[in-house]
């Protein structure tokens, strides 16, 4: 209950520092959030820092040391070419985070120009640009993934690619449905009346109104997209060998599965992780940020 | 509701239309020239004479406009005319009808399972709100919404597969030859296509019920000394249940995507393994007829989840 009382963040009301306080308040409340956020702070660090925290070369392994099993000097073993799992494990951060921010980029700014051109003007142009994202979000996105992956051929970049045009459509939803609801809000007519342009409604009024469901879509939306990389990963599709990439390590791990299994099960547990410290966060932003979006994303 | 039903069906042909556009132009992307679509990248167009190729082309109508293409294609599908695999030397049709079959047994049946578990236990943490129960639940839909399924596929596989011994670790038995064996066979995989629904379920489920809860006809049927059971399943049941069963359509693209990845994991001959093979022996002609079925099927669905919808929510008719 009494969630339902903070205040959306982004309100041009003068009391700004007390909601930003409100805010973080609220959002760092509760355990699961801080959780989340640890684990996040976990994999930047891994990404960025990963030459100094690797204990070996990711890369090229020792042959001699092929398939050790846990030690001190692996900490999880290594694979059939003597690579050490952990310092793989930390180079793949950064094809996560490569990955998940790229694509994320990529979908956000174009499902937003679009949902603001399909909600603001409406019409015939609502019409168009809707059905074609109707028409993607038909696809499910492994299968929209692989057909593009079969075109472009295998790849980070087309995994990008993929992964971006699969997503495009959620952030266009949302996008149109808001500014097609502020569209008739009374200021807004006002706007109009005082004579201000198309554009500077569009980006004084709409998008500000429209970024805390963003934010809380995008940050959900990563969680969604680096569980979709891992499993194309793991079926070929993805970063090429040698790079490193947690999902084709659970699939070069497969084979050693009964002798070697934590080849297997640390990659794949380090993506739940971050799958999970995603979703987190994002519910914690979503109550923090407009309880009322509860449900709608 | 006639008018409805018109209208959503209109909006699904004209997004089915727009997915065989998708489809159809986006395997034109492909660089070089677009006979490597029939023949594959390796049939070694570079050697042939520009005669071989005009006669192949011509064979192939893409000496046709692209339109007509279009449409030669899309007449063809209708008539169940796929076209043919370069790599299985056989039509797309049959092998697509072969396949099929084991996709939709353990699809279904991760359906069927999935919704049903899912809304129990969305129904018993919303009834058990902050007890144990609730947590287990909160931590059920987080694990299965976060859990890569190729990866709980390999711990059940080492765990009740090569630890225990209890499952057979890979392959698939037709129910029709042997039922028991068949069902032993698809526990794991079915299991990992129903994670995600099951947890997406139970997590609206959830907080509708909660959301009903706090009704005030709810809370008149308590004062009216109306029994737990008859609440329940009478008053708060029928009403949150309709958020649900949009989510039914989502249910079916998810199982249709996480097929891809289980049948790769257990080995199952089924649409998804077919896809990704072609993919990597770049079989277009199956990717592309794989893609566009699956698809359309997630679309009829979401058709009928739509008019179910309207039908018992007459709210959403004049929407």
């Amino acid at each position: 209950m009494e969630k339902e009382q903070v205040a959306p963040v982004f309100s041009e009301a003068p009391t700004h520092v007390s909601e930003w306080r409100r805010f973080l308040r609220v959002f760092l409340q509760r355990k699961l959030v801080i959780f989340g956020l640890t684990i996040l702070l976990i994999l930047i660090i891994c990404a960025i820092f990963a030459p100094w925290l690797a204990p070996h070369d990711p890369y090229r392994g020792n042959l001699r040391d092929a398939l050790a099993q846990p030690s001190l000097k692996y900490l999880l073993g290594t694979d059939i070419q003597g690579r050490d799992t952990l310092s793989r494990l930390i180079y793949g951060a950064r094809t996560v985070m490569l990955v998940g921010f790229v694509t994320v980029g990529i979908a956000a700014s174009v499902g937003i120009i679009l949902g603001i051109t399909a909600g603001y003007y409406g019409g015939i142009t609502n019409l168009i640009i809707m059905r074609i994202m109707d028409a993607l979000m038909g696809f499910p996105m492994l299968l929209l993934a692989l057909l593009i992956a079969a075109v472009l051929g295998s790849g980070i970049q087309n995994v990008i690619i993929a992964l971006s045009v699969a997503t495009l459509p959620g952030y266009c939803r949302v996008v149109c449905g808001m500014t097609l609801a502020i569209r008739e809000d009374d200021y807004i007519l006002a706007q109009r009346a005082l004579g201000s342009s198309d554009l500077r409604i569009i980006f004084r009024h709409v998008m500000p109104n429209s970024l805390p469901p963003m934010i809380v879509l995008i940050t959900l939306q990563l969680g969604s997209i680096i569980l979709a990389e891992a499993g194309l990963s793991f079926l070929g599709i993805g970063i090429k060998p040698p790079g490193a990439a947690w999902g084709s390590m659970v699939a070069d791990g497969y084979a050693y599965l009964l002798t070697h299994p934590v080849l297997s099960f640390a990659p794949g547990f380090a993506i739940m992780m971050v799958v999970l410290a995603f979703n987190l966060v994002g519910d914690g932003l979503r109550d923090a940020l407009d309880p009322r979006l509860r449900g709608l994303l | 509701m006639t008018a409805y039903i018109i209208r959503r069906l209109f909006m699904a042909v004209i997004i089915i239309i727009l997915v065989t556009l998708i489809v159809f132009f986006s395997i034109r992307l492909l660089p070089g020239d677009p006979l490597i679509i029939f023949l594959g990248k390796n049939a070694g167009l570079e050697q042939m004479s520009d005669e071989t190729l005009e006669r192949l082309r011509h064979e192939y109508g893409l000496d046709k406009p692209v339109m007509v293409q279009y449409f030669s294609w899309i007449s063809g599908v209708f008539r169940g005319d796929l076209g043919r695999s370069i790599t299985y030397r056989d039509n797309v049709g049959t092998l697509l009808k072969e396949r099929f079959p084991v996709t939709i047994h353990i699809g279904l049946v991760a359906f069927i399972l999935g919704n049903v578990l899912g809304i129990m236990l969305g129904i018993i943490a919303a009834l058990r709100r902050g007890t144990w129960i609730d947590s287990l639940a909160t931590l059920v839909s987080y694990i299965g919404i976060t859990i890569p399924v190729f990866w709980l596929g390999l711990l059940m596989m080492y765990v009740f597969g090569l630890k225990l011994g209890w499952l057979p670790i890979t392959g698939y038995v037709s129910p029709f030859k042997d039922f028991w064996e068949s069902t032993r066979s698809i526990i794991m995989p079915v299991i990992c296509e129903m994670i995600t629904g099951l947890a997406v379920i139970a997590r609206q489920t959830r907080s509708s019920m909660l959301e009903v809860s706090r009704q005030d006809y709810i809370r008149t049927a308590w004062a009216k000394g109306l029994k737990e059971r008859y609440i329940v399943l009478r008053h708060m049941l029928k009403n949150s249940l309709i958020p649900v069963i949009t989510l039914l359509g989502i249910g079916i693209g998810i199982i249709f995507g996480g097929s891809v990845l289980v049948e790769t994991v257990f080995a199952i001959p089924g649409v998804g393994r077919l896809l990704v093979t072609a993919v990597f022996q770049q079989d277009y002609v199956v990717v592309q007829s794989g893609v566009l079925v699956i698809s359309s099927i997630v679309i009829l669905s979401n058709l009928l989840v739509d008019i179910s919808y309207g039908w018992l929510d007459p709210r959403i008719r004049y929407g």
